[in-house]
């Protein structure tokens, strides 16, 4: 870089340009260059970011960073580098094609107004494949794909983007003499900027069509489309806020271990299953869990399973508890040692287990759920004594988890009092309720 | 030190552990955990984490923070691999660390969103189009999620290519003890860089099997990224001795380091003439399986394969060696056993065991095939 700056970015020795005569593309990318030596980018500070069709073709002749990528994606890895890197400068060079395929990153690209600039080689059809119809061949056009005219209406990409947050908007056409000055102010912008150049397709769209540089301007008239800057506002530039936001974050430990240092006794006679069956949204798998770390406080291993519908709070949710005195490595279960089942859909999805059960299984009901037939020993859950927590289902898991521990005698509940203060935020009421459950279960 | 933990807070750390700085992802079961965890967690190490509008733009997000220095993760299940397909080429193309999170789920398309399975072993291998080499690791349990996605991170940068981690809905969802002291750290890795005085060609390599330097986009160089057939400065190249070059180069980068990639966890038996073999989730039944089939006097080994690409061909033929019979455990309908079968002797017996209705194959299946039970 002389003192006087850099005179042009243009590789001369890649030059000339491989379009074809008339093409627009040519003249743009000139316009490109003139808007660089303008602003005077550093050229490693700022990326030209292509996809597929002719225009993709244009990186190689500018003496920058280049990301050349697929079809209609460019707009993501122009994010991508912005997201990584505040301080870059990516400029999307994109067709028509590019914006159909890729239309959705356009437009969310807009809503975010991250710091991205978009050239948008507008030639009204897909040149590089063979003059196929676009989403912006106007209504009527004849393309190889629609031979008696097309039928789609065309797609406004400068008003969709502008309608959705893009920050800078400008429509115009290829023979713009002034197109180098809408450049330099769609980079100048912090946010998000795009310009829709309309252009000729000279093997092509011309001749298909008879169309012409008249041609291009009587077609946005009759679409009502204005030319210009159709929009330029100041809004917060978005790969900048999240790094602000960061900010506040920064610090902060990342995922902290947790330890659970054996600090309890447990009287655990071999490996043992637990299903633990009941309503979604109730905190079945809170109190599983809460049931396992106060296992693993008692020097045991556990392993735990959820199985629960996608609506989350609806149905049943169950979960599948193993503790041993030795690490598990199979976390699935024959036939479990323990039932626990608080609802009716933990009733019917528990039931197909239960015909599987031991002698020696015990299985705790809910008192309101109809008597059920077992092998092994039956008990019942009745919170209808457990004050304000009785009608909570919500408490209902933790309290069950309480008396199992209560009445089998595996764990200290000490342990488990201690796996819930762990979880500040819920610990008083969830250790009020494991008191609250206190004598629930009895012999049903 | 002990704590309780999912396969998808285990993934998580492991990710910081290694110095991830920049996570995107779209919402998808089971892989969601995976993000939540990341949004919330990388702004407090500096880095950036995102949901994308959709999963092409979610890898595309990382590919290009990739090339501007970032140690790039992503996370999705069936249908969103499926979306990578055409980006994970790009990966391979372009020479990118990138680590891969697929939270397997039930197929085919949307399948089974809350089922788990194994069924996208091959599709992870030869899922993008020109069937360049890729790396794909398989976790067994939680402490492994942790461990093999530091190594994952450590193998894409090394080797400049997208590393994916072939886990399930069942490892990344279900919590377990974890002995986080017992595990080893790994070091995080530095990408090899161009030096600052040199006319940098983005795409150099000495040897065919050598891995470029890098400089990221905002550098000290200009840097071209193409993902199409190109020379050494980045320059789209339809010179056939260049693109021959190139290609060979995309598959001797692997191919020639399989020694040093390559993992096969064996448990050999004196006198064992069955030898079962699993990855992933299945593993787990098998070494229950194997326990209780050594309890009732049988002779059994079992392989793990931690590797399924490249997979570790070396050690399964030692590890086959003696066997008469090879029995492969896995929640498809014999993806990797055709791997087994193909190195196997034509007087081997290659046994599959599999299980497609979403729930895992028991060590008493494995046992009954086996005629242990």
């Amino acid at each position: 870089m002389s003192d006087q700056g850099l005179a042009t970015y243009l590789n001369e020795s890649m030059l000339p340009y491989p379009f074809c005569p008339g093409c627009g593309h040519g003249p743009i990318l000139d316009q490109l260059n003139k808007a660089l030596v303008e602003l005077q980018l550093d050229p490693r500070k700022m990326v030209i970011v292509t996809d597929i069709g002719c225009c993709g073709l244009s990186d190689r002749f500018f003496n920058t960073n280049a990301f050349h990528g697929l079809h209609g994606r460019s707009v993501t890895y122009a994010s991508g580098i912005k997201l990584a890197n505040p301080d870059m400068k990516p400029i999307v060079l994109i067709g028509d094609g590019g914006c159909g395929i890729g239309g959705h990153h356009l437009i969310n690209a807009a809503r975010r107004n991250i710091g991205v600039t978009v050239l948008v080689f507008n030639n009204l059809n897909y040149g590089m494949t063979g003059g196929e119809h676009s989403v912006t061949t106007p209504m009527g056009g004849v393309t190889s794909t629609t031979r008696q005219g097309n039928l789609e209406r065309p797609l406004d990409i400068a008003s969709t983007v502008a309608l959705n947050g893009a920050s800078f908007v400008a429509r115009t056409t290829s023979f713009d003499k002034q197109l180098s000055d809408l450049i330099v102010r769609a980079i100048r912008n912090e946010g998000f900027s795009l310009i829709d150049i309309w252009e000729l397709c000279t093997s092509y769209y011309v001749p298909f069509n008879r169309f012409s540089r008249k041609s291009l301007e009587t077609t946005m008239t009759e679409l009502n489309l204005a030319s210009g800057v159709l929009k330029d506002e100041t809004r917060p530039e978005y790969s900048r806020t999240l790094q602000e936001r960061a900010k506040e974050r920064s610090g902060e430990p990342a995922m902290p271990p947790v330890p659970l240092e054996p600090s309890f006794s447990h009287a655990l006679p071999r490996r043992m299953s637990f299903v633990f069956a009941g309503a979604a949204g109730t905190r079945v798998g809170t109190a599983a869990s809460a049931f396992c770390r106060a296992a693993v406080l008692s020097g045991l291993w556990a392993s735990m399973r959820q199985d629960y519908p996608v609506t989350v709070k609806k149905g049943h949710s169950v979960a599948v508890v193993i503790l041993s005195t030795e690490e598990i490595f199979f976390t699935g279960i024959e036939a479990p040692d323990v039932v626990v089942i608080l609802s009716p859909e933990g009733l019917k999805k528990a039931q197909t287990r239960l015909p599987s059960l031991g002698s020696e299984a015990v299985v705790y009901t809910h008192a309101t759920l109809a008597p059920i037939e077992v092998p092994g020993r039956k008990m019942e859950l009745d919170f209808s004594q457990a004050g304000k927590h009785a009608m909570r289902k919500e408490f209902w898991p933790i309290m069950a988890v309480g008396e199992v521990l209560r009445d089998l005698g595996i764990l200290e509940l000490d342990a488990l009092c201690e796996a819930l203060k762990m979880q500040p935020a819920y610990a008083e009421a969830n250790l009020a309720a494991v008191e609250a459950g206190r004598g629930a279960a009895r012999p049903g | 030190m002990r704590e309780f933990m999912t396969g998808a807070e285990a993934i998580a750390r492991g990710a910081i552990h290694a110095g991830c700085d920049f996570f995107a992802g779209y919402p998808i079961t089971p892989a969601t955990p995976i993000l939540l965890h990341m949004v919330r967690e990388l702004p407090k190490v500096g880095g950036v984490a995102i949901q994308g509008e959709d999963e092409i733009a979610s890898i595309g997000f990382c590919i290009s923070a990739a090339m501007t220095g970032a140690r790039a993760m992503t996370a999705t299940s069936g249908p969103g691999i499926s979306l990578y397909s055409e980006n994970i080429g790009l990966a391979i193309m372009g020479e990118v660390p990138l680590v891969i999170v697929d939270c397997q789920r039930m197929g085919p398309a949307t399948g089974g969103a809350t089922t788990t399975a194994q069924g996208d072993i091959q599709f992870l291998r030869w899922g993008t189009s020109g069937g360049y080499p890729l790396i794909v690791l398989a976790p067994t349990c939680v402490q492994d999620c942790y461990s093999l996605t530091m190594q994952a991170f450590d193998l894409a940068e090394r080797f400049r290519v997208p590393v994916l981690l072939a886990t399930d809905k069942e490892t990344v969802l279900a919590s377990a003890t974890v002995d986080t002291a017992s595990l080893k750290k790994v070091p995080v890795r530095e990408r090899k860089p161009a030096p600052e005085d040199w006319d940098f060609m983005p795409y150099r390599v000495e040897a065919l099997e050598a891995i470029p330097t890098f400089s990221p986009f905002g550098g000290k160089h200009i840097l071209r990224f193409t993902t199409s057939s190109h020379d050494e400065y980045g320059y789209l190249s339809k010179d056939p001795i260049t693109v021959d070059r190139l290609n060979r180069h995309l598959a001797a980068k692997i191919d020639s380091h399989v020694d040093e990639i390559a993992r096969l966890d064996l448990d050999a038996q004196e006198g064992a003439d069955t030898l079962l073999i699993s990855y992933g989730i299945t593993a787990r039944a098998t070494k229950e399986a194997l326990l209780a089939w050594r309890e009732r006097g049988g002779k059994v080994s079992s392989a793990t394969v931690i590797s399924l690409w490249p997979v570790p061909e070396k050690a399964l033929l030692e590890a086959m060696a003696g066997m008469k019979r090879i029995l492969v455990a896995e929640l498809n309908l014999g993806q990797y056993r055709r791997e087994i079968e193909r190195l196997a002797r034509d007087d081997q017996e290659v046994v599959g065991i599999h299980r497609v209705d979403g729930d895992l194959i028991a060590p008493a299946q494995i046992l009954e095939r086996g005629g242990m039970r």
